[in-house]
């Protein structure tokens, strides 16, 4: 139903000043209110346990419908109303719903699903979304079907499709994201290649910790990562295979040094940083030729660049007005813009998937924030505070980022967080151990 | 048996880590090294850090070994906040590094340029790589061979204090010059 979905998105365009215009457009309803408080009143839904269709299903039915749940309430936009507060307790899946049973106790949308399992391993996973004030379905039942092995990808994609159908938007469940797994003290510190899910689970190591890794990048089409390693001795670019796990070096310039890499939007050029009798300019290589063009030059840091969505520009950070600051230049090099002019020192500009913003660290007064900005560098809002914040990275929807949170002091060790685009909920993303430079893939396919 | 010209053949020598250990176990270490010997290679610069299996420790009385470049004539420099300039009292370690290594031709060096954990990881591989330029250059300038010296940057992944202080911060901004054998690129 448009009303459910419209009051939505204006929740979400009060969060986010720079959201097309359309989505102003609903003048009234409940979560109105909220917003205009100034109080973000997250929507209630409920996940009534899936439906097992046969006895092999019963686990996946109960663990599809908690992940579909956990997705959406670790958005901050949902709130799950707990079984326990249920009128009704048995949810048959079908292509109705008893709205008098969700009502009083303010379920503004109900996901149903049912699930079946063949000894085979294949799994399908049925749903439907109910608008309940609106007493109607939003959108079509729908299905997906894989192995029982994919149960989380499959409950991601619904827990994706609902979030769509409710904000309009894209989700970002069904993602990956490679970091590096730390271990040891923080003299000593082993590094490793990890890939997890969006939400922590599934974690496989890329790589062991027989040398220092830093800063893994998915390509575009998420089945490859560039990241620098030391396994030479010398800070150089790989990109890994991540099926195969294969790995090849970038660049084997002997008297230089290269970090930074990350993917054009076409997967097949790598820009990166090269550093030269100690001055670091950006560069780019073909993977095909693996043939390098120098974009900058001068005597100047010129580190940590980041395509445009459409390939045209990059974002970078240089030092060449006496501290670090973000700047803009064509993709083919020349003239380059600086768009930063707020109080402290900015690194790690990273452009976002939507194309309408950057996200950045930024170093001010012995505090460090991620925050985002405007392309022209208008509108710079911080999301985050802490001893150490940095290193962002942005969900496939543009809409939250991930970044590294390292605490303070000789025990010090840094966790991944996510927050999202208006510095509303910040959440841990719940791993063991320490963990640093997450890359958030595209949604899968 | 190794004796000291064995020793002066090890890979490398990396002095850099646990420090002390070295004058702890430096008969140790070279007994250790006899099974570790690699001649000719530059020296990996501490990529495992802290666990050079070959660290020799040749005798800090003997002027020409390693272990005498690292703990008296100093193998460190510092540097100020997001600074890669070469101060007085660098200068002076470096000259006395220069003129170590003139006299010890057989042995080339890697520069290790480091950074505090106030910037972010790339800035800091690039401040890194800058400080061990730096210091490089100066040695050249005393006269040692530029086919000698190698640089490499660790930004802020190697401190070798862990506090969250300015006192930590100021001995993690260095560089390092770091001993291997071979005769040069």
């Amino acid at each position: 139903m448009t009303l459910f979905r419209a009051v939505f998105l204006a929740l979400l365009s009060v969060l986010l000043p720079i959201l097309p215009t359309q989505a102003t457009a609903q003048t009234n309803g409940p979560l109105r209110i909220e917003i205009t408080e100034g109080v973000i009143e997250p929507l209630p839904f409920a996940v009534p346990g899936f439906t097992a269709e046969s006895g092999a299903a019963a686990k996946f039915a109960a663990d599809i419908s908690r992940v579909i749940a956990s997705d959406l309430e670790g958005t901050g936009l949902f709130r799950e109303i707990p079984s326990s507060a249920f009128i009704e307790q048995n949810t048959a899946f079908g292509n109705t719903l008893s709205y008098s049973n969700w009502k009083p106790i303010n379920a503004q949308a109900v996901v149903t699903g049912a699930v079946s399992a063949d000894a085979a391993g294949k799994l399908v996973v049925k749903f439907r979304v109910f608008d309940v004030f609106s007493e109607a379905q939003l959108g079509e039942g729908l299905q997906f079907g894989g192995t029982t092995n994919s149960w989380r990808r499959m409950a991601h994609k619904v827990a994706d499709a609902v979030y769509s159908r409710i904000t309009g938007e894209d989700g970002y469940f069904d993602s990956r994201v490679v970091y590096v797994s730390e271990t040891g003290p923080k003299n000593d510190r082993k590094k490793r290649l990890a890939v997890m899910d969006y939400d922590g689970a599934n974690i496989q190591f890329l790589t062991d910790s027989s040398s220092i890794v830093l800063a893994p990048r998915f390509s575009p089409s998420g089945d490859r990562v560039l990241y620098t390693s030391y396994e030479t001795g010398f800070p150089r670019i790989y990109l890994l295979d991540v099926g195969t796990v294969q790995r090849r070096g970038l660049d084997a310039s002997a008297d230089s040094m290269s970090f930074a890499p990350r993917f054009a939007p076409d997967g097949q050029t790598v820009v990166f940083s090269r550093s030269e009798g100690g001055n670091s300019d950006i560069y780019t290589l073909a993977l095909s030729s693996g043939r390098q063009t120098r974009l900058t030059s001068g005597p100047h840091i010129e580190t940590a660049p980041s395509y445009s969505p459409n390939g045209s520009q990059i974002v970078f950070e240089s030092d060449r007005s006496g501290t670090p600051q973000i700047y803009v230049m064509s993709a083919t090099g020349g003239e380059s813009r600086r768009i930063s002019f707020g109080e402290g020192r900015y690194g790690t500009p990273v452009w976002s998937p939507r194309g309408d913003l950057i996200a950045f660290t930024k170093q001010n007064k012995g505090r460090f924030h991620i925050g985002v900005m405007r392309t022209d560098g208008s509108e710079e809002r911080l999301l985050t505070a802490s001893f150490l914040d940095e290193g962002p990275t942005w969900s496939p929807n543009g809409r939250v980022v991930m970044f590294t949170r390292e605490t303070q002091g000789a025990g010090g060790a840094p966790a991944l967080y996510s927050v999202d685009i208006s510095g509303r909920n910040l959440r841990r993303v719940p791993i063991q151990g320490s963990a640093s430079d997450p890359a958030w893939s595209p949604l899968l396919k | 048996m190794c004796g000291q010209q064995a020793l002066r053949k090890m890979k490398r020598v990396d002095p850099m880590n646990k420090l002390s250990s070295v004058i702890l176990l430096t008969g140790l270490m070279a007994l250790s090294a006899c099974a570790n010997t690699g001649a000719g290679r530059f020296g990996l610069g501490g990529g495992g850090a802290g666990t050079d299996a070959g660290l020799v420790g040749a005798g800090v009385g003997d002027p020409n070994s390693p272990a005498y470049f690292s703990q008296t004539v100093g193998d460190r420099v510092l540097f100020a906040v997001d600074q890669a300039t070469v101060g007085a009292e660098a200068r002076q370690v470096l000259a006395a590094q220069a003129q170590w290594l003139n006299t010890n031709p057989e042995y080339t060096a890697v520069i290790q340029g480091h950074a505090d954990e106030q910037g972010t990881r790339e800035y800091n591989l690039a401040l890194g790589a800058r400080r061990a330029a730096a210091a490089r250059e100066y040695l050249v300038s005393q006269g040692v061979l530029a086919s000698r010296l190698r640089t490499v940057t660790f930004g802020k992944e190697r401190p070798i204090e862990i506090c969250s202080q300015e006192a930590c911060y100021a001995k993690n901004r260095r560089a390092v010059t770091v001993i291997a054998a071979g005769a040069g690129v």
